[in-house]
């Protein structure tokens, strides 16, 4: 019975998602910039709360905690300390400004700023593909961890039922993975197709809340019940002491790695659904929250999380049963063992917050960039009125939910490895995004040029990594006797930057027109 | 003020590599890696000099800004 207690709590959950939809769309306006850019009506918090949910994905909870359980507590410095500093520089040096001329010259896409910048019509269509494409496995991550997620936290709910009973006592009697992401992928199709960007922003301020607030209680609960003690201070220092040294240091971790880690965060500046976000901004100002607030957010989400993880390391989990060999399950695992089915069917919402205030992003952006930088550049936008083109966003949303849905059934397992090369292209993309925005030089053979050699390097890596199957594949540069390892994103941030100026300065520059409109 | 911001935020990026605590496992109040609690506090600071950039470098003249005549 206990397990459906989680699953009750979960229907509520997603119940209480599609109102808040339902009643974004109440407000709806009817015309294409409400529904694909809220009308520029959305304040300080909300901003915050939707760019913060929108780049915290499922690997917020669920992943932080698995990095630190096999990588130790340097994972919070390589990820969440540099994403503080770095996000927040994107927001401030590429949002502020985008918002600005998007808001100008009426852009709802990234598309649309780099075709009018460059007064190139090809650019777009070469970063279309390559933006979707990069997309797409972050939403396939998105739908089957939330399969997975739902399938482990109910199992046990349906004992009795012979489809439910997969022969693994983790899963079994749990509702499938085909079904439970389904029902996700129908919820989000639901709120983002009535509720447009206003609906999103909504939704990911609520789930941004619940998962921050699931993960702070989470973290308490869990230490009352390892720990042992009476008090949470003394709860934490006995955890704290049990911790592993090669877990609560970074000895086994290499140094040139982290650092060139950095650069990997870049890749906010290149989102496609970030560049939507920023545009539903109120006024300039509106920037300034989220600016201050994200890296102080993060460290709120990461924190917890971290400790928990290398809590597992110590020895003071009971066994049995033995802790999972997947480390993005030691989460779920400590909550199901140590908790009760009530905090497990909020955790198990909070799990799936995360995971939605993303995947409804990226649906809208992606039937947005459909519909304007396809149909309408192509069929000429004054071909439509508002309305229709509403529904041509909509009906590209409904197809790239039952794509992506379908892509997800084939349960591709080497798309969970796409997700830092995915990181890596868009982070590889920022010299083009900073230059467009900065530099007047920037030519249009420039921006090819950073692109395909972007494409090029990025391929030429990922093929080494054998498609990602190494997953601590590193290039490692070899100075004296010393050899020093090199994320990847290095190399191909480098050879997009040279190959972006090199060419730049070499041939013609834009028309004093162009220049004007951007640097006026 | 606009450049000691600026040097500030390059300051941050220098100090979150953090070699300092690299070997250390000394627990901060007794339950927190050294490790971590540093790059908390990075987290922490980042959100302080982030505070003075909008305070000494926010660029007003984007409030400006018109809608499209479309």
């Amino acid at each position: 019975m206990t397990p459906l207690v989680t699953l009750i709590i979960i229907c509520v959950y997603l119940g209480l998602l599609l109102t808040l939809g339902m009643l974004a769309s109440r407000l709806f306006t009817g015309t294409k910039t409400d529904y694909q850019l809220a009308s520029h009506s959305i304040g300080p918090f909300l901003l915050l709360m939707s760019l913060f949910g929108t780049t915290m994905t499922a690997f917020a909870l669920v992943g932080s905690s698995g990095e630190a359980y096999k990588e130790g507590i340097g994972v919070y410095g390589m990820l969440a300390s540099s994403s503080g500093i770095i996000h927040s520089l994107c927001f401030f040096v590429i949002g502020v400004k985008l918002w600005s001329l998007g808001k100008k010259n009426g852009y709802s896409t990234q598309i649309q700023f780099f075709r009018d910048r460059l007064d190139s019509d090809g650019i777009g269509l070469l970063l279309f593909p390559i933006l979707v494409g990069l997309v797409i496995p972050y939403l396939l991550i998105g739908v089957i961890s939330s399969g997975v997620v739902i399938q482990s936290m109910t199992a046990g709910a349906f004992p009795n039922v012979e489809a439910f009973n997969t022969g693994v006592p983790a899963t079994a009697g749990g509702v499938p993975k085909w079904l439970g992401a389904l029902v996700v992928c129908i919820v989000v199709l639901i709120y983002v197709f009535f509720g447009g960007m206003r609906g999103t922003a909504w939704a990911n301020a609520f789930q941004t809340l619940i998962f921050m607030v699931l993960g702070v209680v989470t973290f308490c609960v869990i230490a009352f019940k390892l720990g042992g003690q009476d008090s949470l201070l003394a709860n934490l220092q006995e955890l704290g002491r049990n911790i592993p040294e090669d877990k609560a240091t970074r000895v086994d971790m290499s140094r040139t790695k982290f650092f060139t880690y950095l650069l990997v965060p870049l890749s906010v500046g290149m989102f496609p659904h970030l560049f939507q976000h920023w545009l539903t901004a109120k006024s300039a100002k509106t920037f300034k929250v989220p600016v201050v607030m994200h890296p102080i957010f993060i460290m709120i989400v990461w924190v917890p999380c971290v400790l928990i993880g290398v809590w597992a390391t110590t020895g003071l989990v009971p066994t049995p049963p033995p802790l999972p060999s997947n480390p993005n399950a030691i989460l779920p695992f400590l909550v199901k063992r140590l908790t009760d089915p009530v905090l497990g069917g909020f955790l198990t919402a909070g799990i799936l917050a995360a995971i939605m205030s993303s995947l409804d992003s990226q649906f809208l952006c992606i039937g947005t960039m459909f519909s304007n930088d396809i149909v309408g550049h192509y069929a000429g936008h004054d071909r439509y009125d508002d309305r229709t083109q509403v529904y041509i966003t909509r009906g590209f949303i409904i197809g790239i939910v039952a794509v992506t849905y379908a892509l997800s059934r084939a349960e591709p397992r080497s798309v969970f490895a796409l997700g830092i090369w995915c990181f890596s292209g868009f982070a590889s993309l920022f010299p083009l995004v900073f230059a467009a925005l900065y530099w007047r030089g920037l030519t249009k053979a420039g921006a090819y040029a950073s692109v395909l050699t972007t494409i090029a390097t990025w391929f030429y890596l990922f093929r080494q990594s054998e498609y990602g199957v190494n997953r601590t594949y590193t290039l490692e540069v070899t100075l004296g006797s010393a050899t020093y390892e090199l994320m990847p994103v290095a190399a191909i941030f480098a050879a997009s930057t040279v190959a972006l100026l090199v060419v730049s300065l070499v041939t013609p520059k834009p028309s004093e027109a162009t220049l004007a409109k951007f640097f006026g | 003020m606009n450049y000691v911001v600026w040097i500030l935020i390059v300051v941050l990026l220098v100090l979150h590599q953090d070699n300092w605590n690299w070997d250390s496992d000394y627990l901060v109040f007794g339950f927190m890696p050294i490790g971590l609690f540093y790059h908390a506090c990075i987290s922490i600071a980042a959100g302080v000099v982030w505070f003075m950039s909008t305070k000494f470098c926010w660029p007003d003249e984007m409030e400006a800004t018109e809608e499209p005549t479309t």
